[in-house]
């Protein structure tokens, strides 16, 4: 009964792993306890960033609750750091005074954000960047004050940078040297990424020293070695970080830059591991997450009594996690002495490759742009591959190895089982296809939580989806720069512009001066050809019904049973004991099989056969409904909440404000879905953030939102502006859809779009260009000229009639 | 196709009453049966269920001499009915022929 006892000092990413691990080997040899100084349980440090950002909240990032540790019988003290080992005796003390006795102790206490110690340091408004009480604080400054200056242009300091601006501060980034991620980078690559988080927004200063900062009661401006001053509210210093060692120091224990153990993870004390960001292995400190997961594994094996794990140093890779920039590096990226680099830039396309290659081995890459062979280099890197056969075609990545090029093919299935897909926690491909299949897993959650693969920075998370895709055989269409199908080498883009310029205005059109391949296109390309004609010559093309998908060219959604459901418009969720009435009365007479209220506020009758679809029209449209458009690449729906109508809270007219933009915009055919939403106070109880185009009503006016997503993957709307009046939001909602519509490719939705072309570039178009946004507006209301005629009235009164009636009927 | 009885060809309709790439339904006890037409006007005829959970085909994208399935994207050739790689499965498919414009269909399968 009597356990020996472990003790854990630093409740963070590698000291708890490390707990992790041995319990997987042996749950029941300690009895363990836990010393954190920080108030929260374990969580996932790497993604404070997209905290900041506002992409995931503190309660996502959580590893191990508390309910998690009670679960396995370990006790944890939070907020009561150690401050007193007695190796002696064999206790530790903390601050509050607790005493525990330990056999075996774990030092895991991490690193500090290194402050320079210029005059002013210390001054309130002056942050490091390490934990969630510096993550807070930065949103809670970025509440009330505009101006932010990141000192430290590396990893960590440009997603400061990014998370702060997305807080909506104006940032800074101060870097001492003339590129930015210097460690990580070379100076093509460095420039390729300055430039695009310029475009962003966010302004650089290189080459600065900072000399002081300066402020009474808080910090105001910051001083440079040359005498120039930058007035801010908040400085955040990433300039590096210094392992955390003082304790162990303190206790005598054998420290250097770190402190040092062997390659058991031992310290100088046999009863003492050090793990993590605090320790010096072989020389080594490291700075990233996957390096320190490979010596938990080997400090529990060792704690397990197995005693065979050595950890032998890492290499180590680096992704940046802004979201919309794809940056990788890994290895000796510089090259040098007997060195061969190969390059590949393209400059307008933002694409740069290089990849080091030392005695026909590959020594380091840097990929900017395109990093979608990040994980295939980095594993001929770790295996140490001879390169010599594959060499030419290296660059253009492994999808090109062979002659098996097939187009679309996504990544994953190019993996082979025993490729890393997680960097962080080292699972490989087999490994998730085994757990998915095996378990039966089905979304990107469950294989996290069953593998830990993308579970750390997540930045391996599209390559899981693909994984799961490609196990699951379900088909996400996903555009890409890449040809549109495989009837022509043209891509989405310059088919579009082709259309634009030779002023191009049917599919036959298209097929004969673009050289397709296939007379009559496949159904891959006819949908989007079609989409593309309509929405650019609106009043000259002519509507190919053969190449929209059936649901388009029916006007109701095909169901798996062949049926099909009706969903009427319900303006702004907004009805009447009169419609409900008259729906009640459409759906007992055709006897609908169910009655389904949507997640969209409005009514879904399901089960209809087509032959029913114009009669069941009919009565719907003399009530006075039009089509609900629920199955097309078009406007769907406008979401609202009751508003300042009947809400103690509402500040304006929310109901009334998306019926007029219902109205406004219902009938218009979009790249994708488009989904809009209107919420009457920031309580936001219609969903406005996470929609296509968002309203969120303030005492002023309103707020407008764009590129937010629900469905497979979440994204939450980014501001576009603040406007006044109704007119303005239906002004700006008409403009950015119809910049929409003649810009996205055809089956990206909004979020990718924004991301792929950035939210500067939308506000250059849409806020700061006067002119140009009312030029979309007016073209937009052109165009819904045509659009606003309600297909089911039409076909109610008879257009189309063959596609509503069987050709022939015969018994027998 | 003067090897199969007379009386199992049926008149189905014109050509006309068919949209090119396009397809209408032959409504049966048997089993509805889709009668297409091509961008190049030929005419094929397959049983009306598709050979991986029962989509209606003449729902579908018709291109060349493809149908893809509106449910799930198989996509059939049109003369035999047989499912392109690397999907499995055939839809039974029926003989064809106009004449004068007018179509029929040997209500026998291949
Ligand atoms: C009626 C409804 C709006 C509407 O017309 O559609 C509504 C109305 C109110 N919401 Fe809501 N919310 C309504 C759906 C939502 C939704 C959407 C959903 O879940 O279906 C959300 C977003 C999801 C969520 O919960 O975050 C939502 C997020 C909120 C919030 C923000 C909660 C948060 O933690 O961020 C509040 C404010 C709060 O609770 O402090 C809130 C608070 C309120 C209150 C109760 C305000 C209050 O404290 O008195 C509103 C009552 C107004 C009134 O006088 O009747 N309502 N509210 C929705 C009722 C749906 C229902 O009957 O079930
Ligand atoms: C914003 C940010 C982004 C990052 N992004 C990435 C990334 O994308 N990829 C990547 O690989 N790495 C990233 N890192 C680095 C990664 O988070 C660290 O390498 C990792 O967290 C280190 O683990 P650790 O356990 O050694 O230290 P920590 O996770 O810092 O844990 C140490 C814990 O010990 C506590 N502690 C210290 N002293 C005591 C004491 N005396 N008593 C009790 N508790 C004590 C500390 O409060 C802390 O909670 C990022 C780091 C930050 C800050
Ligand atoms: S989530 Fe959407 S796709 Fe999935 S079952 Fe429901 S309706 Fe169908
Ligand atoms: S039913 Fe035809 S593809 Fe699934």
């Amino acid at each position: 009964m009597n356990k020996e006892r472990l003790v854990l000092v630093g409740n963070g990413m590698a000291g708890m792993r490390t707990i992790e691990e041995l319990l997987k080997l042996e749950p029941d040899l300690y009895e363990i306890t836990v010393f954190g100084a920080e108030p929260h349980p374990n969580y996932n440090r790497i993604l404070l960033s997209p905290v900041l950002s506002g992409e995931k909240t503190i309660d996502e990032i959580i590893l191990n609750s508390r309910d998690w540790y009670a679960e396995h019988g370990i006790t944890l003290h939070t907020g009561d750091p150690v401050e007193h080992i007695d190796r002696r005796k064999r206790l530790v003390r903390s601050r509050f005074g607790l005493e525990v006795p330990y056999d075996r102790l774990i030092l895991a206490t991490g690193s500090n954000p290194f402050i320079i110690p210029v005059p002013g340091a210390d001054l309130p408004g002056v942050l490091g960047y390490r934990d969630i009480a510096d993550v807070e604080a930065m949103i809670e400054t970025a509440r009330g004050f505009k101006r932010a200056i990141v000192i430290g242009g590396g990893l960590l300091g440009l997603e400061a940078a990014y998370g702060l601006q997305q807080q909506g501060m104006e940032v800074t980034v101060v870097h001492l040297l003339d590129t930015l991620m210097e460690r990580q980078l070379d100076k093509p690559a460095a420039a390729l990424l300055k430039a695009s988080l310029e475009k962003r927004g966010l302004t650089f200063l290189m080459e600065a020293q900072t000399a002081a900062i300066q402020g009474r009661d808080r910090v105001e401006s910051v001083r440079f070695a040359d005498g120039s001053e930058i007035a801010t509210d908040l400085v955040v210093m990433a300039v590096g970080i210094r392992p955390n060692m003082a304790l162990a120091q303190s206790a005598g224990i054998h420290c250097e830059r770190g402190i040092v153990v062997d390659d058991t993870m031992l310290t100088y004390d046999a009863r003492i591991y050090a793990i993590g960001e605090c320790v010096q292995h072989r020389g080594q400190c490291y700075g990233l997450v996957a390096p320190l997961f490979e010596q938990a594994k080997v400090c529990a094996n060792h704690l397990a009594k197995l005693g065979y794990g050595r950890y032998q140093g890492s290499v180590t890779s680096t992704k940046l996690k802004v979201t919309g920039i794809d940056l990788f590096s890994a290895g000796q990226y510089q090259g040098g002495d007997g060195c061969e680099e190969i390059l590949f830039q393209d400059p307008g396309a933002g694409i740069y490759k290089k990849l080091v290659i030392r005695e026909n081995r590959l020594a380091g890459a840097v990929l900017y742009g395109d990093t979608i062979d990040g994980a295939w280099f980095f594993q001929l890197m770790r295996e140490a591959t001879d390169i010599s056969a594959m060499r030419e075609d290296l660059l253009f990545g492994q999808a090109h190895l062979g002659d098996s090029g097939h187009g679309g093919q996504t990544q994953a299935a190019l993996m082979t089982d025993e490729m890393q897909v997680c960097d962080c926690n080292g699972v490989c491909k087999g490994e998730i296809v085994k757990a998915i299949t095996s378990k039966g897993l089905f979304t990107l959650e469950d294989v996290k939580l069953h593998t830990k693969a993308a579970a750390s920075c997540g930045s391996c998370t599209g390559l899981v989806e693909q994984i799961l895709a490609s196990t699951l055989g379900s088909d996400y269409s996903t555009p890409e720069a890449k040809p549109i199908c495989t009837c022509t080498d043209y891509s989405h883009d310059q088919v579009r512009a082709a259309i634009r310029e030779q002023h191009l205005t049917s599919l036959s059109d298209c097929f004969e001066k673009l050289d397709w391949r296939r007379p009559d296109g496949c159904h891959v390309c006819r949908p989007a050809l079609n989409y593309y004609l309509i929405s650019t010559w609106p009043a000259e093309a002519i509507d190919d019904s053969q190449s929209r998908f059936v649901n388009e060219r029916v006007h109701a959604n095909i169901q798996k049973d062949g049926t099909y459901s009706v969903i009427p418009r319900i303006f702004g969720g907004e009805t009447s004991p009169a419609q409900l009435r008259a729906i009640a009365e459409a759906a007992e007479k055709y006897a609908v099989r169910s009655v389904k209220i949507t997640g969209g506020q409005r009514i879904d009758l399901l089960g209809l056969t087509k032959e029913q679809l114009p009669h069941i029209w009919k009565d719907l449209t003399d009530a006075g409904f039009v089509s609900g458009h629920a199955y097309g690449k078009s406007m769907r729906t406008v979401k609202t909440c009751v508003g300042s109508q009947w809400c103690r809270f509402g500040v304006q007219d929310s109901t009334k404000m998306g019926i007029e933009l219902e109205e406004l915009t219902w009938g218009s055919w979009t790249p994708h879905k488009f989904k809009l939403a209107v919420s009457g106070c920031p309580r936001n109880c219609a969903e406005a953030t996470i929609k296509d185009f968002g309203v969120v009503a303030i005492e002023s006016g309103w707020e407008l939102h764009i590129g937010g997503n629900g469905g497979v993957k979440v994204r939450a709307t980014d501001v576009l502006c603040r406007v006044t009046t109704p007119e303005q939001v239906k002004e700006y909602c008409g403009a950015f859809m119809q910049l929409y519509r003649e810009e996205a490719r055809y089956l990206e939705r909004t979020a990718p779009w924004v991301e792929r072309v950035g939210l500067a570039y939308i506000k250059k178009r849409i806020v700061e260009d006067e002119i140009g946004r009312r030029a979309f507006y007016k073209r937009f209301l052109e165009s819904q000229k045509q659009a606003q005629v309600d297909p089911w009235k039409e076909r109610a009164a008879g257009a189309e009639a063959h596609e509503f009636t069987a050709l022939k009927q015969v018994n027998g | 196709m003067t090897a199969v009885d007379d009386k199992t060809w049926l008149e189905v309709g014109t050509l006309d009453e068919i949209p090119r790439q396009g397809a209408r339904v032959l409504k049966r006890e048997g089993g509805d049966i889709a009668v297409f037409r091509t961008a190049a006007d030929e005419v094929f005829a397959l049983l009306n269920r598709c050979p991986h959970r029962g989509g209606p085909l003449s729902e579908g994208i018709l291109y060349g001499r493809n149908i893809v399935c509106p449910l799930h994207n198989w996509c059939l050739d049109l003369a035999s009915g047989e499912a392109k790689e690397p999907d499995e499965g055939c839809a039974p498919a029926y003989a064809t022929r106009i004449e004068a414009g007018r179509v029929f269909v040997c209500t026998e399968p291949n």
